[in-house]
C-alpha cells in the first residue's frame, strides 16, 4: 500500500510527458505548457502548501497543548468551534475577503490557506492528548516529573500518532484548496486551470486538474510516510 | 553484569538483609476536603506506619484510602493536616522533589507503552542526575530482583509483556532510585489470581531483602491479610475502624464493621497467618541444566524419588520432570520457568494448599530470596503443621477456660 501511491503517480506523469512532447499543440498550449512553466507552477504550489502545513503545525499544537491544560480546557470547544468555522467557510471566499482585506499576493493565499487548515490539526492534537492515558499522567507526576516533562516525554509521544493523522488531513486539504491562490495573483497550478478556462484550452484545464490531482496523491502518500516514521514504536 | 558483579551484589544484599531502609510516616489530623461536598473525603486521619513495615490500608470503595495514599506523596493536597516522612514535612519539601524520593507503583504497572523497560525503569534515576553505567547497573539488579532475566526483558517494550511482567517492572520503576517509601495503589488489581499469589510473594521476598516502608492500598482484605505486618480498616471518610496486625484483627474484630469487612470463614482465613516458612521443608532430587540425566535419575532413584528439581545456573528452580520424561534426555535441558509455578517461603499455607492442588505432584518447590531453590513442602507436612496449630489453640482455650 505504501509503494503503489509513487509507482501510479510516476507513470501517469510519465504518460503526461508523453503526451506533452508528442501532441500537437497550438502556439498558445506550447506557450503555456512550456516545461519551465509547469516546473515553475509545480514549484509555486508546493511552497504555498508546505509553508502553509509549516505554519499551521506551529500554530496548531501548541494551541492544542494550550487548550488541554488548567482553566484554557474550558476554552477548547469555543475555539474548535471557530476553527470549525473557519473550514465551513467557502475557501474562495475566504482567500477573495482576505486578499480584498490585506493584500493580494503570497502571503495573503498562505494565510487564508493557514486559516483553512487549522482545524484538523487543532482538532487532532487535543482529541489526541485527551486520549493519553490519565493514569500515565498521574504515574509520571507521581515520579516526580514535572508537569512540563510529563507533556514533553509522555504525554506528546503518545499523542502523536494521532496528531501526525490531523497533519496528513491538513495537508490534503491545503493541496487542493492552494489552486484558489492564483485568484490572488500567487500562482500555484490554479493557474493553469484558470489560464485554460479564459482562453478555451480544454488541454490547459486537463493538465491543470491532472497535475494538482497528482501533487495531491504524492503529498497524502508523504503524510502517511511521516505518519508511519513518526510513530513512537511500543505503541 | 558479569558473573563476579552478581556474586558482589547479592552479597551486599544479603548484608542489608536485617537493615530496615525504610523511614517513618506520620499522618496528624489530616483532612481533605473537596469543593461542593458536604463530608470531607478524608476527616481527620492520624496515623503512624513504623519504618520497614508494611501497612495496609483496606475499606470499601470510596473510604478514601487512595486519596489517603496520595496525599503522602501530594498527589492531593491535604486540605488540613500534617504528613512527614521520616520527620520531614511533606509540605516542606518541592512536590516533585519529594515524588523522587518515593516510590508510587500503581495497578497493572502503568508502564510508559512507548518506552523500552530499561527506560522506563531509567526514569526516576535519570530525574536525579545518576549517570548512565551507574543506571544501567541498577536496571539489571532490579529486574534480577523482581525476577526478570536483564538480558532478555530490558530492551523490551511494554505490549511486548504480560500482565504480571508488566507489574514487575511497575515495582522494579517504584523502587529504581531505592526510595525508603513505597506508596502501592491496588498493585495487583489487574492480574489472574495466580499471577496476583506469585507476585504477592515475590512483594514478600523482595521485602525481606529491603525493608522499605511500604503502604498498599487494597480491596481485598485477604490480600491485606498476606502482604500486611499490620492492616488500616478505614470506613468512609477514613475514619480508621482497626489499626492492628492481622493477626489480632482476624482474633478480636473491633467492631461489626470490621467483623463484617473481614468476613465469614475467618477460621479459614488463619490459613493465610500461617507461613510456609514455619514449616520443614523436604529435602528433594536437585539437578542443574546441563547436567547428566542418567545421573540425576540415578540420584532420584537412591532416594526413592519420582522427579527432580531443576535448577538455573543461578541456583533458582525452573521445572520438576518426572524421571521419565529425562529417560530420553542426554543432559538435563534448559526450562520455562515460567511454567514452573514455585512458592515464596513467605507465602501463605493457603496459598500453598492452592498450589498443591494444581501440581500433579502433590506438593510445591518453596523458593527464599531472589528465587533461590529453598526445597519442597507436601500435603502431609502441611496437615501437621495444622493439627499441631489446632492442638496449641485448643490447649491456649482449654487454659483460658480453665483459668
Amino acid at each position: 500500500m505504501l509503494v503503489l501511491p509513487p509507482v501510479l503517480v510516476g507513470l501517469v506523469f510519465a504518460g503526461f510527458v508523453v503526451w506533452r512532447q508528442t501532441a500537437d499543440l497550438d502556439s498558445v498550449e506550447s506557450s503555456q505548457l512550456a516545461w519551465p512553466t509547469i516546473w515553475r507552477l509545480i514549484l509555486q504550489h508546493v511552497e504555498l502548501t508546505f509553508v502553509a502545513a509549516l505554519l499551521v503545525v506551529a500554530l496548531a499544537v501548541p494551541l492544542g497543548i494550550a487548550l488541554t491544560r488548567g482553566q484554557l480546557r474550558r476554552a477548547a470547544p469555543l475555539v474548535v468551534g471557530i476553527a470549525n468555522g473557519g473550514q465551513a467557510a467557502p475557501a474562495v471566499g475566504l482567500v477573495v475577503l482576505l486578499a480584498l482585506w490585506l493584500d493580494f499576493g503570497f502571503w495573503t493565499a498562505v494565510l487564508a490557506l493557514v486559516l483553512y487548515g487549522i482545524l484538523p490539526v487543532l482538532r487532532n492534537t487535543i482529541t489526541g492528548l485527551q486520549g493519553v492515558d490519565p493514569t500515565l499522567v498521574e504515574a509520571g507526576r507521581g515520579m516526580g516529573m514535572s508537569a512540563a516533562s510529563v507533556l514533553l516525554r509522555i504525554e506528546l509521544p503518545l499523542a502523536v500518532p494521532v496528531i501526525m493523522a490531523g497533519v496528513r488531513t491538513a495537508l490534503v486539504l491545503l493541496v487542493g484548496t492552494a489552486s484558489l491562490a492564483t485568484f490572488i495573483g500567487a500562482g500555484g497550478l490554479g493557474e493553469m486551470i484558470t489560464t485554460g478556462i479564459s482562453l478555451f484550452r480544454f488541454s490547459l484545464m486537463v493538465s491543470g486538474a491532472l497535475l494538482i490531482a497528482l501533487l495531491a496523491l504524492l503529498i497524502e502518500w508523504l503524510g502517511r510516510l511521516l505518519e508511519l516514521l513518526t510513530r513512537p514504536k511500543g505503541i | 553484569m558479569t558473573a563476579t558483579n552478581e556474586t558482589q551484589s547479592v552479597g551486599q544484599d544479603a548484608a542489608r538483609n536485617s537493615e530496615v531502609s525504610g523511614a517513618e510516616i506520620r499522618l496528624e489530623g489530616v483532612v481533605k476536603r473537596y469543593a461542593g461536598q458536604k463530608t470531607p473525603a478524608v476527616d481527620s486521619l492520624s496515623l503512624t506506619i513504623p519504618a520497614g513495615e508494611i501497612v495496609m490500608l483496606v475499606g470499601p470503595s470510596g473510604c478514601g484510602k487512595t486519596t489517603s495514599l496520595k496525599m503522602i506523596n501530594r498527589l492531593i493536597e491535604p486540605t488540613s493536616g500534617a504528613i512527614s516522612i521520616d520527620g520531614k514535612d511533606v509540605r516542606k519539601q518541592g512536590h516533585d522533589e519529594l515524588r523522587r524520593h518515593v516510590g508510587y507503583v500503581i495497578q497493572g504497572g502503568s508502564l510508559f507503552p512507548h518506552m523500552t523497560v530499561e527506560k522506563n525503569i531509567a526514569i526516576v534515576p535519570k530525574l536525579l542526575g545518576w549517570d548512565a553505567s551507574r543506571i544501567s547497573d541498577r536496571v539489571d539488579d532490579l529486574l534480577d530482583l523482581v525476577g526478570l532475566d536483564p538480558a532478555k526483558y530490558r530492551k523490551r517494550y511494554p505490549r511486548e509483556l504480560s500482565g504480571g511482567q508488566q507489574q514487575r517492572v511497575g515495582v522494579a520503576r517504584g523502587l529504581a532510585a531505592d526510595p525508603p517509601v513505597l506508596l502501592m495503589d491496588e498493585p495487583f488489581g489487574a492480574v489472574d489470581p495466580i499471577t496476583r499469589q506469585r507476585l504477592q510473594d515475590e512483594l514478600l521476598s523482595i521485602q525481606r531483602e529491603l525493608r522499605k516502608t511500604i503502604v498498599c492500598v487494597t480491596h481485598d482484605i485477604d490480600e491485606a491479610i498476606k502482604l500486611g505486618d499490620r492492616i488500616v480498616i478505614l470506613q468512609e471518610g477514613a475514619h480508621v475502624a482497626q489499626y492492628d496486625t492481622p493477626e489480632n484483627i482476624l482474633a478480636a474484630p473491633a467492631d461489626d464493621f470490621v467483623s463484617d469487612f473481614v468476613g465469614s470463614g475467618s477460621t479459614l482465613k488463619q490459613l493465610s497467618l500461617a507461613r510456609v516458612n514455619e514449616i520443614d521443608l523436604a529435602d528433594w532430587t536437585t539437578a542443574a541444566v546441563g547436567d547428566s540425566a542418567a545421573e540425576a535419575i540415578r540420584k532420584a532413584q537412591t532416594v526413592g524419588h519420582d522427579a527432580v528439581v531443576v535448577l538455573d545456573n543461578r541456583g533458582r528452580p525452573v521445572a520438576w520432570p518426572w524421571l521419565r520424561q529425562l529417560r530420553n534426555e542426554d543432559r538435563i535441558p534448559s526450562y520455562d520457568p515460567e511454567k514452573l509455578h514455585t512458592l515464596d517461603s513467605r507465602a501463605t499455607l493457603n496459598d500453598a494448599l492452592d498450589t498443591m492442588l494444581t501440581s500433579s505432584h502433590g506438593g510445591a518447590v518453596v523458593t527464599g530470596d531472589r528465587d533461590q531453590y529453598l526445597g519442597v513442602i507436601d500435603f502431609t507436612s502441611v496437615t501437621d503443621h495444622m493439627r499441631t496449630l489446632e492442638q496449641q489453640a485448643a490447649a491456649a482455650t482449654d487454659g483460658q477456660a480453665r483459668g
